[in-house]
């Protein structure tokens, strides 16, 4: 156990001094690893954040709401089933929670309507294309993470009454008022005028995926005034305990068939989803980008890891005299073959090393020109790299290691 | 002091080699490099191995160092079958019994020569301190007290050899072997380097060396001639009327 530390510590004294002394040659080969290792910290760091982009996109969703739509959120091979179903009003939300509320031990706590449609909106010379007007009740506010950072979302009484009151995303607020603030202002949507009453937090976008940022939400009564016409329409329900989800999946199925009035033999004519089906359907995606991107950023590795090998097979080649000579002084198969792993793995490292560093600034570099990338430089990531490297050391130092290891003593002493 | 050619009481036996023989197979021709060598040697002896070029002097010596395995025949070393030793155990007979010394040094060329010296320390798993201090300890012995931190390339050939020599000697190995040591050295490099063993051989080291040169030989108290793979003679001392017409 002693002599494997002392021969340990040998080994990467060798390893430094050889580096040192094959400065150009060391260099030229950790490239093909430094290289290698950029490419794949940046996308390990690019498939991180798409998939904390895609979590937090999915969290708009809630895990404890159940949303009641015509289509379902799946792929489906028989569009034509659901196609002709009827769509799903606005006023099904009312008789729900009439039943939630005459249900005892309901799991189900509120219905909540939702109509929306894209409509540009105006304040002064200031204009927004393309943005998600919501029409809902204040109880939206239960299913959703609405946080005003300005102002406050419609109360009861603005909504009952369908009082033309707004409250605009983010980045609706910032487009048309850079310079004030928005709350009490009028903006124009549809020839309307609207008073903005609140400014929601801040949540990024991704991908193009939901974000409340782009949304303006109003009282369900003065969107469909303005705007019923070409409008579409969910009912989401909360859910009391998320861990019975399914359970309050089949209550709101068999509220759902008696709003509908559908006797026993007929199927389903509406959907009902839920935050995890939309997952199963986003997480084959992701892990397919995830997989195909580490797999082409691992050739460069790999490219980089034959350039170790062969490295190291000539340097084994070079000191084929050297390797006799330990032998001969009592260096064991494994002293050797250990030295040769070490002084591959210590340029790997090194590669990997200066590979992280660069990296590390191009994630920061690339942070700072686009702040709403998701670019995430963790310390796993590090730890990972380094373990990468190190695995790439060994991986490719191995086979000359060993040639090295199984040289008969007396043929490499006489190896000129 | 001795005469050249006296014989002393020897110790045990460290080496025993009977029938050896060793064939290199180069595709349909077989070179046969030792052809039934006998030979005992004994604790603390002075030992040269003469013999034409091409007489097998080294494939011997690689035999007698464990480095190289005979094709037949038997080789005891202190009493161990070196054919049963597994490669674990023939490192470690290199690295305590046996001390290398070659025609060319071979010295790791980017260590200074107390890291060449403590080599075998650590393939012998001997802590750093102690390390250091047997290192320096034995490159003093062998006059280079004021040289340790001098890598090869700052070294006479002669200086070189002595730190191949410490080098050597530094695991306190039971017998040296040296496979032509001056060759590489001027006439009087090679006297002084012949003058270490020597030294070496009066405090009661066991000394194999292989040489042409009559003037080092004459330093050796047995000398062993080979010629075509075999024993041709082996007697004390060196004897100028036998030995000359022979070694030439
Ligand atoms: N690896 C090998 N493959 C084939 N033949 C070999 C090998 N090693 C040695 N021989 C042959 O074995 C014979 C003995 O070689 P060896 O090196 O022992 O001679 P030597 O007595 O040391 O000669 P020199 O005085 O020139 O060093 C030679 O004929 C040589 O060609
Ligand atoms: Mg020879």
């Amino acid at each position: 156990m002693k002599r494997f530390l002392y021969e340990l510590s040998e080994s990467w004294k060798i390893a430094a001094a050889q580096m040192r002394s094959n400065l150009t040659r060391s260099t030229l080969t950790a490239l093909g690893v430094i290289i290698g290792i950029i490419a794949v910290t940046l996308m390990g760091t690019a498939v991180n954040g798409i998939s904390i982009g895609f979590d937090k996109s999915m969290a708009v969703l809630g895990d404890d709401v159940l949303y009641v739509t015509q289509w379902p959120w799946k792929p489906v091979d028989d569009w034509w089933n659901y196609r002709d179903r009827k769509k799903i009003k606005t006023e099904y939300a009312e008789t729900l929670n009439r039943m939630i509320a005459v249900t005892p031990n309901s799991n189900l706590v509120v219905a909540v309507p939702t109509s929306n449609l894209m409509r540009s909106i105006k304040y002064g010379g200031n204009q927004v294309d393309n943005v998600f007007v919501l029409g809902t009740t204040s109880d939206f506010i239960i299913t959703s993470t609405i946080d005003c950072t300005a102002g406050r979302f419609f109360n009861e009484l603005e909504s009952r009454g369908g009082a033309n009151v707004v409250v605009i995303g983010y980045d609706v607020a910032d487009a048309l008022f850079p310079a004030q603030s928005p709350i009490d202002k009028s903006v124009l949507i549809n020839g309307q005028l609207f008073k903005v009453i609140g400014v929601n937090t801040r949540q990024g976008t991704f991908l193009g995926l939901f974000s409340w940022d782009s949304m303006v939400a109003m009282p369900l009564g003065a969107f469909n005034k303005y705007f019923s016409a070409k409008s579409e329409s969910d009912v989401r329900v909360k859910v009391k305990d998320k861990r019975r989800l399914t359970d309050a999946k089949g209550e709101l199925t068999g509220l759902m068939r008696r709003v509908r009035g559908l006797p026993p033999e007929k199927k389903d004519d509406f959907s009902i989803n839920e935050q995890q089906a939309f997952k199963s359907t986003l997480d084959p995606v992701k892990n397919s980008i995830a997989i195909a991107g580490l797999f082409i950023t691992g050739l460069s590795l790999f490219v980089g890891a034959i350039g170790i090998m062969n490295i190291t097979f000539v340097s084994v080649k070079e000191r084929t005299k050297e390797i006799g000579t330990r032998k001969a002084l009592g260096a064991r198969r494994r002293t050797i073959l250990l030295q040769f792993l070490i002084e591959s793995t210590a340029l790997c490292l090194l590669g990997g090393f200066i590979g992280l560093v660069f990296a590390y600034l191009m994630c920061f570099g690339i942070g700072k020109a686009f702040p709403s990338f998701p670019i995430h430089f963790s310390l796993g990531l590090v730890l990972v790299s380094m373990i990468v490297s190190i695995i790439t050391g060994l991986f490719s130092g191995f086979a000359p290691a060993w040639t090295a290891s199984r040289l008969d003593p007396v043929t490499a002493l006489r190896y000129e | 002091m001795e005469t050249r050619n006296s014989i002393r009481p020897f110790g045990p036996v460290v080496i025993d080699i009977e029938n050896i023989t060793k064939d290199y197979v180069m595709g349909e021709e077989v070179v046969r490099a030792l052809r039934g060598v006998t030979l005992q040697i004994r604790r603390n002896e002075y030992i040269a191995i003469m013999g034409p070029s091409g007489s097998g002097k080294s494939t011997l010596m690689n035999m007698l160092g464990c480095l190289d395995t005979p094709s037949s025949g038997r080789y005891e070393f202190n009493g161990k079958n070196v054919a049963e030793m597994d490669d674990d155990e023939l490192a470690a007979v290199r690295n305590r019994e046996i001390g290398f010394v070659f025609q060319t040094f071979n010295l790791l060329p980017r260590a200074t020569s107390l890291r060449n010296v403590e080599l075998p320390l650590i393939y012998a798993g001997i802590e750093s301190e102690r390390r250091e201090a047997r290192a320096t300890q034995v490159l003093a012995d062998v006059g280079l007290g004021d040289r340790i931190h001098h890598k090869p390339n700052e070294l006479s050939g002669g200086q070189r050899q002595r730190v191949a020599i410490a080098r050597a000697l530094v695991n306190g190995p039971s017998i040296i072997l040296a496979d032509e040591p001056t060759g590489n050295l001027d006439s009087k490099t090679g006297e002084e380097i012949m003058d270490l063993f020597e030294d070496l051989y009066q405090r009661g080291n066991t000394i194999i060396l292989v040489t042409h040169e009559r003037d080092i030989a004459v330093h050796a108290r047995r000398t062993v001639h080979l010629r075509d793979g075999l024993i041709e003679m082996d007697h004390a001392g060196f004897i100028p009327e036998l030995d000359l017409p022979v070694a030439r």
